[in-house]
């Protein structure tokens, strides 16, 4: 525990840097707010992007550990899980893949040059405030060049500070436990350093032995002979987690600023795939350190009447220490990647309806690894956007010209294209036909690409050489509708539909790309992608003090694989829905409020997926379905504020698998205090 | 008015919810298996054959085909309703599949065991655990299964590859000598084992060698041939010269084919790379997928070799340009009676793969879907007798 001693100090002198910089710019007069967050429902009327979000009172009732879990709620979301607290958790929007989705922690994004795909179970509801999931861009052009830069994005938004009137303070402490015996202590502390100056300070500790009960039962309907039903526990599942954040937030003359120091420490087990062994053969005993520190700034400010500018800059640094005892061999591989980002974004207005955006963002990533035959690649990206948007009061068009700017160096010269360079427009549109009624008609369409990442150039199978990889083209339209009203007064309903196609070319898959034991990732897929999202929500007072709000989702996907194949008569592949998108998946959440007491009731249904996109008997994983109960209660001893809450979840004790071979935990309990003070 | 059926709909909603998901109509079942004629009969002493479907690590889906001559009928995945109280079927990884005295043998290279089976039921019968097992092989009444895991020498982290040998009546390990890194197949020839070692975990420091192993003490290896990098196949001729196929390292070294003469020495290298090989009467059968980092493709090629002047004879035996539609020949057998080609397509190795029959003059007879990477082939003279495969259609 040292090392984090070392870390709080490193942060809290940093950051009275930071502080002490902008403190001196401080302006008591007018403070022109450029809110990031205006969470109201008016908003997301909005939005001409189909945007789906979770915050307040909704997303606190949520009987969810992490990020990951929340997000299982939005419609077009497929959560892939591999089980208990520490498994890795990553979402695929819309079916374009993991890597296609970005996610912005605070308005940065958060950035994995290895995978391109971020481990969202590390994200910890508790400092969250509102979790938000745009298909295509956030349809704000006031932004950094890298928010154009993703097919889909998701924005997590970290609690502002706030105060009880005439106070300084606002100190939470929490502490959670339950089944795998979990221990979750937590604390927030916000406090107000000056009139314009607010700090918060955050720091988690996890430790959860992640076991669990499992069962895998089959059936024989053939004859009387029976299947099999077996039980296990899962093991190796365990976590070790410290986490603090320290952020500082401003306002000065005509803008606002704020800063944030990030660190992550964890261990954790990685369970294998449940298959069949002989009994000590494969112990799963591979384990994963992983360190993380980041330091993010931004600053947006009104330079003039009609003319705002926001500066955002970032360096991370992570540390992946993997180790795996197989029999024959022993992995010892650490991984250090460093992250640089700046941004600079700027907004003019030029007509009271016509504003104009110019952002330029630059971004170096490097990667060292213990390895043998390493590359140590290095890459630096620069994008350039131009934006546009025009306002009229019913209607809101909006285009962009995203230009990307790859250049690639690494230790062994392959003769690999390193150069690349790539434009991507996107235009969105917004319709009210009616000016009387809340109902909006609304499209767009999005041409964007992935660069390959690290693993995928350098890290392929047995060290082959694999760095003739193209980028990754993905094309979406989507036209919906959105509609929100009242009926009555006490009665709020709101809805959208989306239906959407996407089409994934040139995607990389892994390939054989020779004798056995050596693949190659290619760009060989193809994939097409149709789908509805619906989103419907409805909240009301039926009486006095009892409230009720709800939500139901449902997503319909048909994602077909279009790879080339040799010969069309012997591949069963080809039209294939791909791997784990499920057709149907929808979910509900209830909430009910009355006087001190909270009820939330949530349920997930993720319809049957194939394992390949050849849909057969041998690639089927069973469809699951979970509900969730949590239900809590407020008191107040004097100034002291407590809730607790007890949460019961998969009620069913339904046995499922999200992912092949990875059996989920089966009904499961958890208990949060909270103190408020 | 419109409250109340909000109110009255969610209601319902959650009663119709909890009602549904109390009992999930669809449970796992046994996967039945696929029937399919795919040939007219033909008899002769050879009844048909098995095919082992190696699958990916972690996928659980290592299956077996079996191929019955007479109805000309191919059963697919039959492993299952055979045996449908084995907990988690076959495991995975499928390397290699053999009959030897009655029964019918299965190496599960991650699963770590040999799935022991009756051969003409394909009833389960025992499972012998070897970690890490590679290929199998017989020499009387003694199963020789090589593995990657022996003892630990030089480096603690990498263990010496070795053979168990298991007593094929008790179906117990009673001995076991190491070998070089990672070996591959083997065979047996008068008294002698040999084993080809690969270092294939050695990355980039591969093993060269092929060891020799006395069967009559079995205590240690006698001695160490030097061959060719990382080493893989091993196939016998009727002059018993040992083939030995060279997988390369993928980068300066290509693939390649050595013959070990009847005096341990390597009389010839013959500049053909070699990813899998078949003897069919005096011809060597050899295939092989390269993958290029000129032409950004995968090279195949297919060769005999005539076992009598050594030299290749052709480079081409399958003739109806059906070699066009296979985009990885991952497994080559020949039948030994009517001396037929089957060659078997891994295409991406995460879907089904596909069978290819073709005569003795390389026409196409037929083809089959099979399981993911079809790889391995065995050839039985005892049709299976199992009623719940044969009446299942």
């Amino acid at each position: 525990m040292r090392r984090s001693h070392f870390i709080i100090a490193f942060l809290a002198t940093l950051n009275g840097f930071v502080a002490g910089v902008f403190a001196r710019d401080i302006d008591t007069v007018r403070v022109h707010e450029i809110q990031e967050v205006t969470v109201t429902a008016d908003r997301i009327r909005r939005e001409i992007i189909p945007v789906q979000r979770l915050e307040g009172k909704l997303l606190e009732r949520l009987s969810s550990h992490s990020v990951a879990d929340a997000l299982r709620y939005f419609s077009g979301v497929q959560l892939k899980d591999y089980g208990g607290i520490g498994g890795l958790k990553t979402v695929n929007i819309r079916s374009m893949g993991s890597q296609h989705a970005g996610v912005f922690y605070d308005g940065v994004e958060i950035g994995n040059a290895q995978n391109g795909v971020v481990d969202l179970g590390r994200y910890s509801l508790d400092n969250m405030e509102a979790v938000s999931l745009y298909n295509g861009q956030k349809s704000s052009i006031f932004q950094p060049a890298k928010d154009f830069a993703s097919a889909s994005s998701i924005y997590l938004t970290t609690r502002v500070p706030r105060f009880a009137e005439g106070k300084n303070d606002h100190i939470k402490i929490t502490f959670k436990t339950g089944s795998f015996d979990l221990i979750d202590p937590s604390l927030l502390w916000e406090h107000r350093i000056s009139p314009n100056i607010q700090s918060s300070l955050n720091a988690v500790y996890t430790n959860s032995s992640g076991k669990y009960k499992f069962r895998y039962k089959v059936n024989n309907p053939r004859d009387a002979r029976g299947g099999y039903d077996t039980t296990a526990v899962r093991k190796n599942g365990d976590i070790e987690i410290f986490r603090i954040e320290y952020a500082l937030f401003g306002k000065i003359s005509g803008g606002e600023w704020k800063t944030r120091l990030y660190y992550y420490d964890s261990e954790r087990g990685y369970p294998g795939a449940v298959v069949k062994e002989e009994p000590g053969r494969m112990k799963h005993e591979d384990r994963q350190k992983d360190r993380n520190f980041f330091s993010q700034s931004s600053l947006k400010k009104r330079i003039s009447e009609n003319c705002f500018t926001q500066l955002t800059g970032k360096y991370a640094y992570d540390y992946i220490y993997y180790e795996s005892d197989t029999l024959i061999q022993k992995l010892r591989n650490k991984y250090t990647i460093h992250d640089v980002y700046l941004s600079s974004a700027n907004m003019f207005g030029i007509l009271p309806f016509w504003s104009v955006n110019v952002s330029a963002d630059y971004r170096w990533n490097g990667m060292d690894s213990n390895i043998p035959m390493f590359n140590y690649p290095q890459r630096h990206t620069g994008w350039v956007v131009a934006a546009t948007s025009f306002h009229w009061p019913r209607l809101n068009v909006q285009a962009s010209l995203l230009g990307t700017f790859v250049h690639e160096s690494a230790k062994e010269e392959i003769g690999v294209r390193r150069d690349w360079k790539r434009y991507t427009p996107t235009i969105l549109a917004s319709w009210q036909p009616w000016p009387e009624q809340r109902f909006f008609l609304r499209a767009f369409y999005k041409d964007i690409f992935r660069m390959p990442t690290f693993s995928e150039i350098y890290l392929a199978y047995m060290g082959s050489l694999s760095s003739y990889l193209k980028p990754e083209y993905a094309r979406q339209f989507n036209m919906g509708v959105v509609y929100s009203g009242n009926i009555g007064k006490n009665f709020d309903i709101d809805g959208q539909v989306d239906v959407y196609y996407n089409r994934v070319r040139d995607k990389i898959l892994a390939r054989p790309g020779g004798v056995n034991f050596r693949w190659t990732m290619k760009n060989v897929g193809l994939v097409k992608i149709r789908g509805v999202d619906v989103a419907l929500g409805a909240s009301s007072r039926i009486w006095k003090d009892l409230k009720l709000s709800g939500k139901v989702n449902y997503s319909y996907q048909k994602a077909q694989d279009y790879t080339p194949v040799e010969v069309l008569s012997d591949t069963i592949s080809y039209k294939g829905q791909i791997s784990y998108i499920p057709r149907h998946s929808g979910s509900a959440l209830f909430g009910a409020g009355y006087k001190t007491w909270d009820l939330s009731y949530s349920f997930i249904y993720t319809g049957k997926r194939y394992t390949e996109s050849s849909n057969i008997p041998e690639n089927k994983v069973l469809e699951w379905y979970t509900h969730d109960l949590a239900i809590s209660k407020s008191f107040r001893w004097d100034k002291l504020q407590f809730k607790a809450t007890v949460e019961v979840n998969n009620l069913l004790n339904q046995a499922y698998d999200v992912v092949k071979n990875y059996p989920m935990p089966g009904t499961n309990f958890k208990f949060i205090f909270h103190l408020i003070f | 008015m419109i409250q109340r059926i909000f109110y009255f709909g969610s209601i319902l909603f959650l009663v119709s919810v909890s009602l549904f998901t109390s009992c999930r109509g669809d449970e796992e079942e046994i996967i039945p298996p696929g029937v399919t004629p795919v040939a007219p009969g033909e008899s002769g002493p050879v009844k048909g054959f098995f095919l082992l479907n190696e699958a990916n690590m972690g996928s659980n889906k290592a299956s077996i085909d079996y191929f019955d001559s007479e109805s000309g009928k191919y059963y697919k995945n039959i492993y299952p309703t055979i045996n449908p109280n084995v907990v988690h079927e076959l495991g995975d990884v499928g390397n290699d599949i053999k009959i030897y005295g009655g029964k019918l043998y299965a190496v599960i290279n991650v699963s770590g065991y040999i799935e022991v089976m009756d051969v003409h039921t394909a009833k389960h019968t025992h499972s012998i655990t070897v970690p890490n097992c590679r290929y199998i092989i017989f020499d009387r009444g003694y199963a020789y299964v090589s593995s990657y895991n022996g003892p630990v020498s030089i480096d603690p982290d990498i263990p010496l590859g070795c053979v168990v040998k298991i007593d094929t009546v008790t179906m117990e390990e009673v001995g076991r000598v190491a070998v070089g890194y990672q070996p591959e197949e083997m065979v047996i020839r008068g008294n002698k084992l040999y084993v080809a070692n690969s270092g294939g975990y050695r990355v980039p420091d591969y093993d060269h060698t092929v060891s020799v192993i006395a069967l009559n003490d079995f205590t240690g290896e006698q001695k160490r041939i030097t061959v060719g990098i990382n080493l893989h196949r091993m196939k016998l001729d009727n002059d018993s010269n040992i083939y030995v196929g060279s997988r390369g390292d993928y980068r300066n070294s290509p693939s390649n084919t050595y013959i070990i003469d009847r005096n341990d020495m390597v009389r010839r290298k013959l500049d053909l790379p070699c990813s899998s090989m078949a003897l069919g009467g005096d011809s060597m059968y050899v295939c092989s997928v390269e993958w290029s980092n000129i032409t950004l493709k995968n090279t195949v090629t297919y060769a005999i070799v005539n076992t009598k002047t050594q030299a290749v004879v052709s480079r081409r035996f399958i003739t109806d340009d059906t070699d066009q539609q296979i985009v990885v020949p991952y497994g080559i057998a020949i039948h030994p009676e009517t001396r037929d080609i089957y060659v078997t397509d891994a295409k991406d190795y995460m879907n089904p793969g596909v069978l290819y029959c073709f005569d003795r003059y390389g026409k196409r007879k037929w083809a089959q879907v099979t399981g993911d990477a079809p790889a391995h082939i065995v050839f039985t003279r005892r049709s299976l007798q199992n009623p719940e495969i044969l009446e299942s259609n």
